[in-house]
């Protein structure tokens, strides 16, 4: 299988320096705050990629730069071969930007309330001059919702409908790729496996390819093919998810699976994670784990790990094995 | 399951009787009164020609011993008789007030259009585009807001008038007052609209048309200004009140609508002349007149406020 995304040294660099006569009077140096940093992997053809992390990890800027909305600082992002952010050829970004979508973690704030449905749904192909007829209610009965919605207005529904309107919305262009940024953070868990069975099946019927942004473990063990685990911006392991759930490499994979709550452990007190993430402006040298990793030595606080295979597995650390 | 039947579908009409907005607005004593004499206003003023008793703009129809009849009594030499008397020419201070108020109201109108073009074009642009466009543009309107409106408004009256040709002065002079007016009062719009399209612009739905590859043009047009439209509507309806108001400020320190063709603030300016003779009425009407119109458009205003704000439902 080859990949439908390749994402190589993929950098991005937010300036988050105060304006610049603050700086002046202050004396205070440029802030740049390196949301990702040095991140490969690719995604093959009709498959699930999950990018997990705590907030602040920088797996939603890595959605945003692969669907084209933040242009990246340095490295590359392919879709069948076209990288949206050098691409001159205008015929070819439009077909690779019918090919991907995305969908929102807020449901709430993903729907124009000012819009129908009908129109929200058919957005995608009816801003390109396309064909619409009855395009908005097929959809919505491929969701799960009906018809006669088309003609309502984003506040009568709930937030799962919600969510089930904007994958029609984003099924409407008939992509490949769904980009999905944490898409049931927003909702109940009773409603959440609703609409992640919903995404499977759709995923099968239609052959999408998902690139499934997330922090929820659970979530992730029940779509993903293969995890890629993010810290502070960079990719510290990646492996299938079995393999990865049974055997985790790095230490802060481990620290992730200990610190998850599990049904049969209750009462058991389970040590909490030690430290916070750090400050992603000023991150530490060398490995950005180690002030909070076990197993830290002189050469974690000097030398950036590279990525390693060990097996299946891709893992950043000096001590995995 | 139980089996309750479905709500039967409601008409437009019913639908709208049964919104928050309207039922905000039945409960709301205020705003129907005020809202009742604003229309009354408006239809008056409208219907001025098929309503007025006299047409005070015509030589031809002024009898010069009509002149200051007080309100409801015979004149001592025609025996005609005004239902809120007559000024030193002996116009009929009924009529003037409809033409007056005809006057005062489209140039209140058509300055708060002005402004709200404007300011909601400059306001969707500095919000949305942000960087240097958004300095220059919010710079401007905080430089502008430094001066008071009125000045801003008689230094382009002043302009304009020194520009325009002496014989055209009279019948420019409305264009003038509306676009000194609108221009002064264009700054309220696009700060508001700049806050609210900031808001707007970070939500999802936004960043939903980017990713399909929608211009920035299509995306403030068909996406965010319907969603900054509530505030615009309660700005131009208090900005309609201030408008009227500062068309009958400048009226009455002489640089805005000729005797010719009298604003409110026109006759309130012939009126405060006979103040101190005892012809109160000259000045009395349309004072009240305006104070009447001002007061229940902004009173509108305050109520409209409320009802759209989210935050108080």
């Amino acid at each position: 299988m080859s990949a439908l995304i390749s994402v190589r040294d993929l950098t991005r660099v937010f300036d988050v320096s105060k304006p610049w006569l603050n700086r002046v009077i202050e004396r205070l140096p440029r802030a740049l705050l390196t949301a990702v940093s040095d991140v490969s992997f690719d995604v093959p053809e009709n498959s699930v990629y999950a990018l997990v992390g705590e907030s602040g990890s920088g797996k939603s800027t890595i959605g945003k730069i692969i669907v084209g909305l933040v242009p990246p600082s340095a490295g590359s992002v392919e879709i069948e071969g076209v990288d949206l952010a050098t691409e001159t050829d205008a015929k070819k970004i439009e077909a690779v930007r019918d090919d991907i979508q995305m969908i929102f973690q807020d449901p709430f704030a993903s729907l124009n309330p000012r819009w129908r449905v009908r129109d929200i749904i058919e957005e995608p192909v009816a801003a390109k001059g396309g064909k619409t007829n009855g395009l908005a209610e097929k959809l919505l009965e491929q969701v799960g919702l009906s018809a006669a919605d088309a003609g309502k207005y984003p506040h009568e529904f709930s937030g799962g409908q919600r969510q089930r309107i904007c994958i029609a919305r984003a099924l409407a262009s008939e992509p490949r790729i769904i980009v999905c940024d944490e898409p049931t953070s927003a909702l109940d868990v009773s409603v959440q496996s609703q609409v992640l069975n919903l995404m499977s099946d759709l995923r099968e019927d239609l052959g999408l390819t998902y690139l499934f942004i997330s922090h929820d473990l659970t979530v992730v063990q029940h779509m993903a093919d293969v995890i890629g685990v993010l810290y502070l911006g960079r990719l510290v392991e990646e492996a299938p998810r079995d393999k990865l759930f049974n055997d985790p490499k790095h230490p802060y994979t481990q620290m992730l699976f200990d610190a998850a709550p599990k049904m049969d452990a209750f009462g058991r007190e389970v040590d909490p994670p030690k430290g916070e993430i750090p400050d992603a402006i000023n991150p530490p040298p060398g490995c950005a784990f180690h002030p909070r990793c076990p197993l830290a030595t002189e050469r974690c606080k000097t030398e950036r790990p590279e990525m390693r295979h060990i097996g299946d597995t891709r893992v950043a650390c000096h001590h995995a094995e | 399951m139980s089996d309750t039947p479905a709500p039967a579908p409601q008409s437009r009409l019913r639908r709208a009787w049964n919104s928050d907005f309207a039922w905000s607005f039945r409960h709301a004593p205020v705003a129907i009164i005020s809202s009742f004499v604003v229309l009354v206003l408006i239809l008056a003023a409208v219907l001025a020609p098929l309503i007025a008793p006299h047409d005070p703009f015509n030589p031809a129809t002024l009898n010069l011993m009509n002149g200051f009849t007080p309100p409801g009594q015979a004149n001592a030499f025609t025996g005609d008789t005004f239902l809120l008397g007559t000024d030193d020419q002996g116009r009929d201070v009924f009529s003037t007030i409809l033409y007056g108020m005809r006057i005062s109201l489209f140039v209140g109108f058509a300055a708060v259009m002005l402004a709200m073009v404007i300011g909601v074009t400059l306001g969707l642009l500095a919000g949305y585009l942000g960087g240097w466009v958004e300095s220059i543009i919010m710079r401007v309107a905080d430089v502008q807001l430094t001066f008071p409106a009125i000045l801003v408004a008689m230094l382009i009256f002043g302009i304009a008038k020194g520009i325009t040709p002496p014989e055209y002065r009279d019948q420019m002079a409305i264009w003038v007052l509306i676009l000194a007016i609108g221009l002064s009062d264009w700054v309220q719009f696009a700060r508001v609209v700049r806050g609210a399209t900031l808001v707007e612009k970070s939500k999802e739905y936004v960043q939903a048309a980017r990713l399909i590859g929608r211009s920035p043009f299509a995306i403030m047009l068909r996406h965010i200004l319907p969603n900054v439209l509530n505030p615009v509507l309660v700005i131009a309806t208090i900005s309609l009140a201030l408008a009227i108001i500062a068309e009958a400020t400048l009226s009455f320190l002489g640089v805005g609508a000729p005797p010719t063709k009298p604003s409110l603030g026109t006759l309130i300016r012939i009126g405060q002349e006979f103040m101190f003779s005892g012809e109160w009425w000259i000045l009395f009407f349309p004072a009240l007149a305006l104070l009447a119109l001002a007061l229940s458009i902004n009173l509108l205003g305050d109520w409209l406020r409320d009802a759209l704000n989210p935050r108080l439902r």
